[in-house]
Formats: structure tokens, C-alpha cells, sequence
């Protein structure tokens, strides 16, 4: 089996799953923080190439600690997320580009995913599917924290569990997405399938599972366009993505 | 049986037909005092109505009770409460592509669903809809229906009439009375609307952080405390 295989199997399952927790997040009013996480991987990224060892390994442990500064401004701070995001975002590009070679930033910036071999491919496949049982398992009740924090406390959901959780998850996606898509890209493999599934949909079942289907036909085509003409496949995945967005918006419900 | 069980079983043994008790009650939010020494007791079947200004701690009165928010004092519901609840906003509800089906589903199976929908006066097709779509009107009997899953010996409703048109209100009204003629449930109503505090309502407590006044409404809503609890006159009219 060539790389291009294990590219395409590592697409489909990080495009899905990210799609799938995408919805949770569009709901949220959070699909872009995924943005200030990705970014705050370039880090990690920019390490691990200097000394040889995994993207997603690298881009992990900076992801946790970006999780863990948005919740503590926000917390200390009360400031709105989207300053929070705006401050996080541009540390993480500042740091990384005091010590990422120049000859790497491409990598890091828009991701490689032929940089992936039989054991890399495994594992991703794995832990998307493990994620994506997670999610299902717990949909329910973030739903309903989505749709109010009252009233899901109020019917015993934990909902701090339930949160931390959820971020605990967007964390080890975006470390796996930025494999695919890089460090600035990320964000959007959440956002783009599930606004463009929001636009078709007019209940849940149909949100959900359009938005799956959207994140990994942008994957397949993306990964595929890049076989025949050559262009890095990150710009590629989110370029289809985009299409299928703009699609949606002329035939919105 | 741990000995508090005992306490409060044997509490209640006394006086069978209390659902809630709360005593000394002070909730402090960011080191601000919500609400101060707050006592009282509903007991089954009533309808009790927390009348007080905006910012007055009706709502943090409310999460309180339902464990959401940190107190001092103390409360007590009856052993194998069931309590439902209807919040004052569901903020994201737009942003979520969920049928009225699918939002039943997050707590109950579609046949209780279907029957407590029926009983509240909905059609079937309703199941169908997208939530967002609703009226207010709709949404509102909607939350009402589903705080109504699983049985709840009490309902607790904040503020059920905000942002609803007359004709709107009249239907929560009679829907709320008939909960309470036909279930013979407990209804703990935060308002501003003087007109529910008369209709529907047993016992009246005024609060502003502390307790103004307590009572039935006919003793005790009237020009002068309504005039203390908002601080300023207000036009009334008394019902008989």
C-alpha cells in the first residue's frame, strides 16, 4: 500500500469524525475555537519536525495547554471568547515562528498528509473511531447543554464533566486534524461541513449525519484532486469544503 | 438509612402534605448578596407566586432550589421529588437544527411524548417541526410539556410569559390551571404579570433580595406593598 492510500483512509476518518463534533460546536457558537487551538499547535509542530517525531505527538500537549488558557482568561477575565481567541491565536503563530524553519513552516502552516505511514495510519483510524463512539454515546446530553446549561443541570446532566470532556475531545482532533490541514486550517474542518449541513437540514438526524457526510467527501475529493494535480491537499480539502458550502447557501432551506 | 434521611423523613411524617421547605436561605453570587434569610414552605397542590422588581433574585431563587446555584441555609424537598422545570430563555435554540421530536428524545420515548403533547392540546404534526420555528406561544406550551416528562410532582416555571401576545398568555393560563385542577401539582411561578398572581395563584411571596410580604395575594398584593416591593407607585386594580 503507497502513502496515498493511507492519506485517503486518515481523511475520511478525521474528515467524519470532525464533522460530527462540528455540529456540537456550530451550536455552540464555538467552531472557531478550533482556530486559536490549531494555531497554538504550530509550536509543537515546529518541534517536532525539528527533531523527527510525530505532528500529532508535537501538536497534542500544546493543544491541552491552550484548552487550558482559554478556560483560565475566561475564567479570571470574563472576557468574550472571541478576544480570548484573538490573543491565544497570535501567541501561538508569535512562538512558533521564532523557532520554526523557515523550510518547514509550509508543514506546519497547511499541514502534509503524505508525511503518514501504516502505524500513524492505524492509530489515527483507531482513535477517530473510539472519538466518534464518544461522541455518539454522550450526543444526547451535550445537545441539551447546548440548547440550555439550566435545564440540563436540571435534569442531572453533569455538565462540567460533560464540558471538559467536550474540550478534551476538540483537543485530540485538532491534533489530529492539523496533520491534514495544518495549524491555520483546522478550524475549519469543524466549521465548514456542519454550517453547510445546517443550511440543508431541518432536524438533527439529518444535521448530524450530512455534516459526517460533507467532512469526508471534502477529505476524498480533496485527497484525490491532489493525486492528479500535485497542490497540497490541505488548501484542497477546505477549497471543496467551501464549495459544498456555498452550494448549501443557494440551496438553504 | 442515613440519619439525615431519617430527620427529614420524619420531618415530613409530620406535616405529610409539605413538598419543600427552605429555611434561613442566602445565595451570594460573586460576593454579592442575592438573596438574605429567605423562609418558607409550599406545600402540595399549591401554587405559590414570587413576585418581585427585575434583579430581585427571583431566578437565582429558582436555580437554587434546583441545585444549580451555591447557598447557605437550608432546603428541603420531600423525599422522591420530582421536579420539572421551565427556564425564562433557551438562548441557542436557533442555532440547533432540533424537530420537536428529537428535543422529546433527549429525555423521554416518543409514545410519553406523543401522549403529554396530546394532553397539552398539540397535534401530531407538531412532532415534526423545527424548534426554532415555533412561535413563542408554541415554544413556551412546548418547554411546558416537556418539563411535564417523567411525571414531576412540582413544576417550577420562571417568568412562562415573557415575550408572549395576549392570546398567547390565555393559553399558558388555562394549560397551567389545568395542570393544577387535573394532576393536583405543585406550581412555583416566578412573574411580573399581577394578572397570574390573581388568577391562578394560593400563596404569594414578595421579594426583593429579602422577603417583603407573604400570603395569599387577595391579603397582600396590594397598592402599598406593591408599591415598597417596586419602589415606586404602581397602577393596580384589584380583582374580585
Amino acid at each position: 500500500m503507497d502513502g496515498f492510500i493511507f492519506s485517503l483512509i486518515i481523511g475520511i476518518f478525521i474528515g467524519g469524525v470532525c464533522g460530527y463534533l462540528g455540529t456540537l460546536m456550530l451550536s455552540r457558537k464555538m467552531a472557531l475555537t478550533a482556530g486559536p487551538l490549531g494555531h497554538l499547535t504550530l509550536p509543537g509542530i515546529a518541534l517536532s519536525l525539528i527533531y523527527g517525531f510525530d505532528v500529532s505527538l508535537g501538536a497534542f500537549p500544546f493543544v491541552i495547554l491552550g484548552i487550558f488558557l482559554i478556560w483560565l482568561f475566561e475564567t479570571r477575565t470574563k472576557l468574550p471568547m472571541e478576544t480570548l481567541t484573538a490573543v491565544v491565536f497570535a501567541s501561538g503563530v508569535a512562538i512558533a515562528f521564532l523557532f520554526l524553519p523557515v523550510e518547514q513552516a509550509e508543514t506546519a502552516l497547511i499541514g502534509n498528509i503524505t508525511r503518514v505511514d501504516i502505524y500513524g495510519t492505524i492509530i489515527t483510524s483507531i482513535l477517530c473511531f473510539l472519538i466518534f463512539l464518544i461522541i455518539r454515546k454522550n450526543y444526547h446530553k451535550m445537545v441539551l447543554i447546548n440548547i440550555s446549561e439550566d435545564l440540563a443541570k436540571a435534569s442531572g446532566i453533569n455538565v462540567r464533566k460533560n464540558n471538559l470532556l467536550y474540550l478534551f475531545l476538540i483537543g485530540i482532533l485538532v491534533s489530529l486534524g492539523v496533520r491534514m490541514v495544518g495549524g491555520l486550517l483546522t478550524a475549519a474542518l469543524f466549521a465548514i461541513p456542519a454550517a453547510s449541513s445546517r443550511n440543508f437540514s431541518k432536524n438533527l438526524f439529518q444535521y448530524t449525519n450530512l455534516s459526517i457526510f460533507f467532512g469526508i467527501l471534502s477529505s476524498l475529493l480533496g485527497i484525490l484532486i491532489y493525486k492528479f494535480t500535485n497542490l497540497p491537499a490541505g488548501p484542497l480539502i477546505i477549497s471543496v469544503s467551501s464549495l459544498i458550502f456555498l452550494i448549501s447557501v443557494i440551496f438553504k432551506r | 438509612m442515613g440519619k439525615l434521611k431519617k430527620q427529614v423523613l420524619k420531618m415530613f411524617a409530620k406535616d405529610k402534605k409539605i413538598i419543600l421547605k427552605v429555611k434561613n436561605l442566602t445565595v451570594k453570587l460573586d460576593k454579592e448578596e442575592i438573596i438574605k434569610n429567605l423562609s418558607f414552605e409550599v406545600k402540595e397542590g399549591q401554587v405559590l407566586t414570587i413576585l418581585g422588581p427585575n434583579g430581585a433574585g427571583k431566578t437565582v431563587l429558582l436555580k437554587t432550589l434546583l441545585g444549580i446555584l451555591p447557598y447557605n441555609g437550608k432546603i428541603e424537598w420531600k423525599i422522591n421529588v420530582k421536579i420539572g422545570y421551565v427556564p425564562q430563555r433557551v438562548p441557542f435554540v436557533k442555532q440547533i437544527p432540533i424537530s420537536v421530536r428529537e428535543f422529546f428524545l433527549l429525555k423521554t420515548t416518543k409514545e410519553e411524548a406523543e401522549k403529554i403533547l396530546d394532553k397539552i392540546g398539540f397535534e401530531k404534526r407538531i412532532l415534526e417541526k423545527r424548534l426554532g420555528d415555533l412561535s413563542s406561544g408554541q415554544f413556551q406550551r412546548i418547554l411546558v410539556a416537556w418539563a411535564l416528562v417523567k411525571n414531576p410532582n412540582i413544576l417550577l416555571f420562571d417568568e412562562p410569559m415573557t415575550g408572549i401576545d395576549v392570546k398567547g398568555k390565555e393559553t399558558i393560563y388555562s394549560l397551567l390551571l389545568k395542570l393544577k385542577k387535573e394532576r393536583n401539582l405543585t406550581i412555583l411561578l416566578v412573574t411580573h404579570d399581577l394578572n397570574i398572581v390573581f388568577k391562578i395563584s394560593d400563596y404569594v411571596i414578595c421579594l426583593n433580595k429579602y422577603c417583603m410580604c407573604r400570603g395569599p395575594p387577595i391579603k397582600n398584593v396590594t397598592p402599598k406593598t406593591l408599591q415598597k416591593l417596586y419602589g415606586s407607585k404602581i397602577k393596580f386594580y384589584a380583582h374580585k
